[in-house]
């Protein structure tokens, strides 16, 4: 098992103090000298500082986790990551290794860069642990900072920051990694001498991913793990540890309401953070002085991403979507904004089959819902649920029989997604090849912003020359209105040339 | 109905116990259907324990009148193995962990399949006795077995979602004939004999050596389906704490034949050879040629012939095999394995490639004979499986444990059934005559006596009586070897955990 409690004591060596008399006694806190670069963050701050370091460290933390996010998001590959990352953290959050000064952890430079990194953790910690979702992104992103840091460190002091971590890794002593060398090559892949490694016997369950490809050698509840696989062990150890302990924050949260200094800054941390990954906020998706009504959705299907167009024609053909279709669909409609009464008119046309009674009874319910009309409180006053945002389309994994939301790039065969987008006049050899290149790769958003591109390449290249639209304008589309709204734009204004003086 | 009696009467034993169904058996029934539909339970257990002591004759069948199941296990006969042959105690134990009741059984989910179909789940019971109150009082044709809950399964509905979470069950495989029936020649669907049951042996050799020497676990406890196929259950404490994406990488580790019957080759794997299926093979190599090429014939027909070459590597050797087989269409399979290693070392085929060769013939070795797990059910904590020892519907064969390291000697069609096994007990009671008759009917007085039967030092229980005795001694001693870690284990966690304690304001 994993050696949860680094603090477990001996049974031998506990402390006998009653626990009344405890109570009482002095906190004594572990003084945080910081001796390495890297911290798993097991031990919470406990010193004092000010509010407004307590706020510009976590501001500054934050501006790099959501870069690291939107990294991750566009389907950067690790060398873009890193390059776009490194001069971020070294303006926000720098980590200097031992060597980097000569008096080593010493130095008073290091030491307040460490306390920084400690600190901004935890105070991050505080403001994501409120939801689900928020410690799930916490999580990740911040893995993704701690692998980052950990394959950028020093190899030497990568080990000791290893060997203090007391896991439970038990070294292969050399006799037996002999005994056993001929079953150690063919258990591990890709390895060609056994004395090349280092091994550890851990317990399977901490390489559960390993024992699953049957690329590790197992005997006796102990799978033997070379050296090399170090990196995916301590990332697992450290999501693990992460995981676990915003869990328990979470919990502990709702102590913190009678502080009425730190709420705030953690509620509008949280916010922040929020704000990275849906970049869809409320105007975001409409469109001004386009008329957006039940009746004109058809003519506008022209605009609509790959995966609500191929909503709404599976609408047209069957007047019917199942349920996380229709949701899907209704919140896109909501965030182009087709207003309630509208939204209703249009489902209510699209469901030929159906009688007023039927509709009324089982399908109006869920489109007030979404648009909170109706439910419960934070539903009606978060005014129903935002439209999702490609990430959230493509999360979906199990798109079932006779359903058609979700992402076609990502839920159809490619022969099928080459047949729709054919359908729906792309058919460009070039374009067609390069979808099925992105796919390939899992590169979903890529594929989609090709097809814009080529389908948008007159307007934009219009754009581009009038200088009307920057760069920032067109950066990659990851939520299906803005899909929406580029496309109308670049399309209003190709009709209408002379309007652009904006 | 001879048997029908309750085990448990020896308090009242002088009363005059009818030996036909009772005047108030209608109203029993009306009280019984109610208990079924209602979900709540409040006042259970106390009610229906009731129910019971009140009774004058045993709980009768739900319908109030015997209806037969499918292969003539009748309600009644149902009735009485459950009441004299059913190990409850040891089945408590078992899952208890200990003698005291705990909350690994209070808090674990039975699920009653009832004589009229009808599926009843989130049973749970405080102790062994209201849980043999209750199997007796619905006497369901099956049961199953569930994982143990945080909360008490009977309060699911009081508490609000996401409470009741399952914490730990017993890791389980399951074997089934059914997948094999692309490679076996001698039985179909839910048939057996001798010659297929070679697979299940087989297979549990392999599943159980892989799970004792690379995972550790030692208390496996193999369980004969009652009809074609065998579960495991791994009972150690690690085991039933693991979460399923642990049971999923065991599943997958032990997983060598993926796809259907319609993508091809099915094994695909990695040279060198995994460990773990040096090992398999090493197990399977003997069987492949007594089981697959001897008992089955496998290569007998065109068809399979057929199948056989499209997993050989090599083109021009396939040729020549496939002639020479056309030549003589009788030829068993044995001198057809022979035939490839004989005709390759002809050297007729310029382009043979010896080790792909070798490779081939270790994946064919595999893919018909190495053991086809159900993998969905071990992924799943929450899946339910088949109690040991209840009666098969089917067959009416008890699910008794088979003995990995007898694996070989255990034969599904020798398995006690319920008929024979009261029928054994009519036996023994007719040759060891009581020794003091009691006043009631001679065709009781066997299964009344034999509770202060008192010859020897202590009362002999009926499943001593028959031969069930051997495969109840077998669970009983499995399960004192997991009760003795349990206790060590116990107190070792005794020992060092009041230091523990989470600490809420720690993140």
């Amino acid at each position: 098992m994993i050696r949860q409690d680094a603090n477990r004591i001996d049974p031998k060596r506990r402390a006998t103090i009653d626990h009344k008399k405890r109570q009482f006694a002095t906190p004594t806190y572990k003084q945080q000298d910081y001796p390495h670069r890297l911290n798993l963050y097991d031990t919470p701050p406990t010193a004092e500082i000010t509010l407004e370091q307590f706020e510009q460290w976590a501001i500054d933390r934050l501006k790099v986790l959501a870069e690291i996010e939107a990294c991750s998001y566009r389907n950067k590959s690790p060398a873009e990551t890193e390059a776009h990352i490194t001069p971020l953290l070294q303006k926000y959050l720098p980590l200097s290794s031992n060597t980097a000064s000569p008096n080593g952890a010493a130095d008073p430079r290091l030491k307040n860069e460490r306390q920084k990194d400690h600190y901004s953790h935890f105070i991050l910690r505080l403001a994501f642990s409120a939801t689900e979702d928020l410690r799930r992104r916490f999580a990740r992103a911040e893995t993704m900072l701690f692998r980052f840091r950990f394959q950028k460190d020093d190899s030497r002091e990568r080990r000791a920051f290893i060997e203090s971590l007391n896991l439970d890794w038990e070294p292969v002593s050399e006799d037996e990694r002999n005994q056993i060398a001929e079953h150690l090559v063919s258990a591990t892949p890709g390895l060609r001498r056994v004395d090349e490694e280092t091994w550890y016997k851990v317990d399977w369950e901490k390489v559960a991913e390993l024992v699953e490809r049957r690329s590790v050698f197992m005997r006796r509840g102990k799978a033997y793990v070379p050296g090399r696989e170090q990196l995916s062990m301590i990332m697992a150890e450290f999501t693990a540890r992460l995981e676990r302990s915003l869990e328990l924050t979470s919990r502990a949260l709702p102590r913190l309401d009678e502080d009425d200094r730190l709420t705030p800054i953690l509620n509008h941390l949280s916010k922040n953070f929020g704000s990275a990954e849906s970049v869809y906020s409320e105007a975001e998706g409409h469109v001004d002085g386009a008329a957006i009504t039940a009746s004109s959705i058809d003519s506008l299907a022209q605009h609509f991403p790959l995966c609500m167009r191929n909503l709404h024609m599976n609408l047209r053909k069957n007047n019917h979507l199942k349920h996380f279709g229709r949701l899907q669909y209704t919140l896109f409609l909501k965030g182009i904004g087709l207003s309630l009464e509208e939204c209703i008119l249009f489902w209510r046309q699209s469901f030929k089959g159906k009688t007023d009674d039927e509709f009324n009874s089982q399908y109006k319910y869920n489109i007030r819902h979404a648009y909170g009309d109706v439910g419960g409180d934070v539903n009606r006053r978060g005014r129903g649920y935002p439209p999702y945002s490609c990430q959230k389309i493509l999360g979906d994994n199990n798109v079932g029989v006779g359903q058609a939301h979700g992402c076609p790039y990502r839920h159809f065969s490619v022969d099928n997604l080459v047949g729709l987008l054919q359908g729906t006049g792309v058919h460009d050899k070039e374009v067609l090849r390069g979808v099925r290149e992105d796919v390939g790769k899992q590169r979903y958003h890529i594929a989609c912003n090709r097809v814009f591109e080529w389908s948008h390449k007159t307007e934009i290249k219009k754009v581009k020359e009038d200088g009307t639209w920057s760069q920032a304008d067109l950066d990659t589309i990851v939520h299906p209105n803005t899909y929406f709204k580029r496309s109308y734009l670049l399309k209003s204004l190709a009709k209408a040339p002379p309007r652009g003086e904006a | 109905m001879p048997h029908s009696v309750s085990a448990d009467s020896s308090h009242r034993d002088e009363e005059d116990l009818p030996d036909a169904p009772s005047g108030g058996e209608k109203d029993v029934a009306g009280v019984k259907l109610e208990d079924m539909f209602d979900d709540e339970d409040e006042d259970f257990p106390a009610s229906n324990a009731q129910d019971m002591k009140m009774e004058s004759s045993p709980a009768p069948s739900p319908a109030g009148a015997p209806t037969a199941t499918p292969a003539g296990v009748d309600t009644d006969v149902m009735l009485a193995f459950y009441q004299r042959l059913f190990p409850f105690r040891y089945l408590f134990q078992w899952l208890n962990h200990g003698v005291v009741p705990t909350k690994d059984f209070g808090n674990r989910e039975f699920a009653l399949t009832l004589q009229n179909d009808a599926y009843l789940r989130y049973q749970s019971y405080p102790t062994a006795d209201l849980f043999r109150k209750d199997i007796l009082k619905m006497n369901p044709s099956r049961f199953e077995i569930g994982p143990v809950y945080s909360a008490n399964p009977r309060d699911r509905k009081t508490l609000r979602g996401g409470q009741m979470k399952p914490i730990s069950k017993e890791l389980v495989f399951d074997i089934d004939m059914t997948d094999y029936d692309d490679i076996r020649t001698c039985c179909q669907k839910a048939n057996i004999c001798h010659k297929c049951w070679a697979f299940v042996t087989m297979a549990i050799k392999v599943i159980d050596s892989a799970l004792r020497e690379d995972f550790g676990f030692e208390h496996i406890l193999w369980v004969y389906s009652g009809r074609r196929g065998a579960h495991a259950w791994v009972c150690d404490a690690r085991a039933r704490s693991l979460p399923d994406d642990r049971r999923r990488a065991i599943a997958g580790y032990l997983e060598i034949l993926r796809g259907g019957s319609q993508s091809g080759k099915r094994v695909n794997i990695r040279r060198p050879l995994h460990p773990h299926i040096t090992r398999s093979l090493d197990i399977l190599k003997n069987h492949f040629a007594q089981t697959t090429l001897k008992d089955q014939d496998t290569f007998a027909s065109g068809e399979q012939v057929e199948k056989l070459l499209g997993l050989l590597p090599d083109k021009s050797l396939n040729e020549s095999l496939r002639r020479k087989w056309e030549a003589s269409p009788d030829r068993p399979s044995t001198s057809k394995w022979a035939d490839i290693d004989a005709l390759a070392k002809t050297g007729k085929s310029s382009t043979l490639n010896t080790s792909a060769l070798r490779d081939a013939k270790q994946d064919i070795v595999l893919e018909y004979t190495y053991p086809r797990l159900d993998a969905e059910v071990s992924k799943k904590m929450i899946h339910l499986l088949k109690s040991p020892f209840v009666i098969h519907p089917g067959t009416g064969r008890i699910c008794v444990p088979i003995d990995p390291l007898k694996a070989e000697e255990f034969d599904p069609l020798t398995v006690p059934t319920v008929m024979e096994l009261l029928g054994e007990i009519d036996a023994y009671d007719a040759k060891h005559p009581p020794a003091v008759a009691p006043e009631g009917g001679a065709d009781i007085e066997g299964s009344v006596q034999n509770d202060q039967d008192t010859k020897g030092a202590r009362k002999l229980q009926d499943y001593e009586k028959t031969s069930l005795k051997p495969y109840v001694d077998f669970f009983r001693s499995f399960i004192a070897n997991l009760l003795k870690e349990e206790r060590a284990g116990k107190r070792e966690r005794e020992e060092t955990a009041p230091a523990v304690k989470a600490d809420p304001m720690e993140f």
